[in-house]
């Protein structure tokens, strides 16, 4: 097995045994990169010096026996999250030369324990996407068919783990961006509920919306992720004081007698592809079998997620991308006054999705249509978030499939904004609520693609919903 | 619900966004499209419903106001398109503000 190809357990074992190096472990996946990325467009920059000199300093934590679990493993990191030093474009060309100053909260708590930034990786621009094909890098293609996408929008995240260019990835979820493209390329990855992590030094989307989160080969890594990256940060007022619980611990605990959903306007929906529910059901009856209860359940207010999402979505977009003017930092085009200045810069520094969202968002919240559309979708969306908080007295979590499909052409749906909206009609009704959700590989579908499955659980309770896939994924 | 070309040219001024002819046409098109599936919402009643603005439950989270050193001015500056004497250079501001 070479080096890369490992998992943050089996790595951290072999650098803390003296096995191999942090460099050397640092250079496998640098190797791969060099292989691979030229195909896969996962990476935007590739951080090779400053990767292998963080790896020496981790070969000296190690040396004196002062490491965690992540100090010295190679990690990659969504471009629309801010990173100390190393370019973060969030995948548009308005922030091409910009350099971060500082580093999120999350990015900071792992480099702070020696962990090794390898580079930044492809997104949809801002994370306006299902498909990474709103980029203005370039699509990513996807590891298992390169005629396929990677889903998104963290799409470059995902797809640098499935090909094992790195050991995780840390990426941001607003309406399924970790959840979708973990599953199109057949890695795990957990949105967490919204206020367990720091939104800190994210390029923010949907305020309300967004959430840190890792991609990983296995449950059991994201839960060691997480139990570093959880928790209260005075820099982000949303984020929660509850205790982090020990997430590696809790999820070796069995399943036994564990109440699990089955919501049933999931697979009622239209588009849902027949191959994906049934391996939807065949994870279902491995839950039957490790003891859990299973319980047909309903959210009635299911299919009304999207529409609320778009909304509101794109209406805090509007106003957060209000920041990317050319005036402060980023590209600016200059020439005429301050209004063809602003005007310019962004006409050139965003791609065609931004510039919709950021149209229908300044449309939704301008005089005459707030109440119809802000106004409106807010309040459905306390019917859905209703729906999750009454299901969850009920059972302990739910299960779906992901997606309706698994990964689809590139440029198979580009010319179809809408349609590729409703990509997100599993990922989106969780992201809504503020619930925590995760993407577990099941399968691969008969074409070879990877099918995942969706394990949602309530409001902080990212044990529950870990455990679940940590032993659907080992059993 | 659709909207039209003139419509979409005026919300991008409003959001300070240069469009092509081309564009426009197309954002009127795709989005009158998102309008029209947005009516799905109009089936559910709300009346008595209160909004969600956010999840957490959290309110009045406070800090202390007090003054703090950001110790990255130097890396902020470095980030300017354009400096002059130290300070960041920007059109004139107290013109006519639209061009459009």
């Amino acid at each position: 097995m070479n080096l890369n190809e490992l998992t943050i357990k089996q790595a951290a074992e072999g650098l803390k045994k003296g096995d191999f190096s942090s460099v050397e472990l640092t250079k496998a996946c640098l190797k791969r990169i060099k292989e691979r990325n030229e195909e896969i467009n996962a990476f935007i920059t590739v951080n090779e010096e400053g990767a292998l000199e963080d790896a020496k300093i981790a070969d000296g934590l190690i040396d004196e026996g002062e490491a965690t679990v992540l100090t010295g493993i190679p990690f990659s990191v969504k471009d629309a999250i801010c990173t100390a030093g190393i370019r973060s474009t969030g995948s548009a060309k308005i922030l091409d030369n910009y350099i971060p100053p500082y580093d999120a909260t999350v990015i900071k708590k792992i480099r702070g324990q020696g962990g090794v930034l390898i580079g930044k990786t492809n997104c949809d621009a801002f994370g306006h996407g299902a498909s990474n094909e709103n980029s203005m890098y370039g699509p990513v293609r996807n590891p298992h068919d390169l005629s396929k996408v990677a889903g998104g929008s963290s799409g470059g995240s995902a797809a640098s783990v499935a090909d094992n260019m790195c050991i995780y990835s840390i990426a941001e979820d607003t309406g399924g961006s970790i959840r979708q493209p973990a599953s199109f390329c057949g890695v795990d990855g957990l949105r967490p509920s919204y206020g367990r992590n720091s939104r800190y030094g994210i390029m923010p989307m949907g305020s309300s919306l967004d959430t840190v989160g890792p991609i990983t080969k296995t449950v059991f890594d994201t839960a060691l992720i997480m139990e570093q990256i959880a928790g209260n940060d005075p820099l982000d007022a949303t984020t929660v004081s509850d205790p982090v619980p020990n997430y590696p611990e809790e999820i070796e605990e069995n399943i036994k007698g564990l109440k699990i959903g089955i919501p049933k306007e999931y697979f009622e929906l239209e588009g849902l592809n027949d191959e994906v529910k049934e391996i939807t059901f065949r994870q279902i009856e491995k839950l039957k079998k490790l003891g859990c209860k299973i319980v047909d359940v309903s959210l009635p207010y299911t299919k009304y997620s999207i529409a609320v999402y778009y909304i509101i979505v794109p209406s805090e977009d509007s106003s957060n991308l209000g920041r990317l003017d050319g005036i402060r930092y980023g590209v600016r085009v200059s020439g005429g006054n301050l209004y063809s200045l602003y005007a310019k810069s962004r006409e050139q520094g965003f791609p065609e999705e931004v510039k919709r969202r950021i149209l229908i968002g300044t449309y939704a919240l301008s005089a005459g249509y707030y109440d119809a559309y802000y106004k409106k979708a807010q309040t459905v969306r306390t019917l859905i978030k209703k729906d999750f908080e009454d299901v969850f007295k009920k059972v302990d979590a739910l299960i779906t499939p992901s997606s309706p499909f698994s990964a689809f052409g590139i440029g198979e749906k580009i010319n179809d904004p809408l349609a590729l909206y409703m990509a997100d009609v599993m990922v989106s009704p969780a992201a809504v609520a503020g619930m925590p959700a995760l993407n577990v590989f099941a399968e691969k579908d008969s074409s070879g693609l990877p099918v995942g499955v969706q394990i949602i659980g309530p409001r902080l309770k990212e044990e529950i919903i870990l455990r679940v896939g940590h032993n659907l994924e080992i059993k | 619900m659709s909207i039209s070309i003139e419509e979409v040219k005026k919300i991008a001024v409003l959001a300070r966004l240069n469009l092509t002819p081309d564009e426009e046409k197309r954002h009127a098109e795709t989005i009158s499209d998102v309008l029209e599936y947005m009516k799905i919402l109009n089936e559910v009643d709300t009346k008595g419903v209160e909004q969600t603005s956010q999840v957490t439950g959290l309110e009045n989270v406070v800090r202390e106001d007090v003054p703090r050193d950001s110790e990255i001015k130097k890396e902020l500056m470095e980030q300017m398109p354009e400096v002059r004497e130290n300070e960041l250079v920007v059109p004139a501001v107290f013109e006519e503000e639209t061009d459009a």
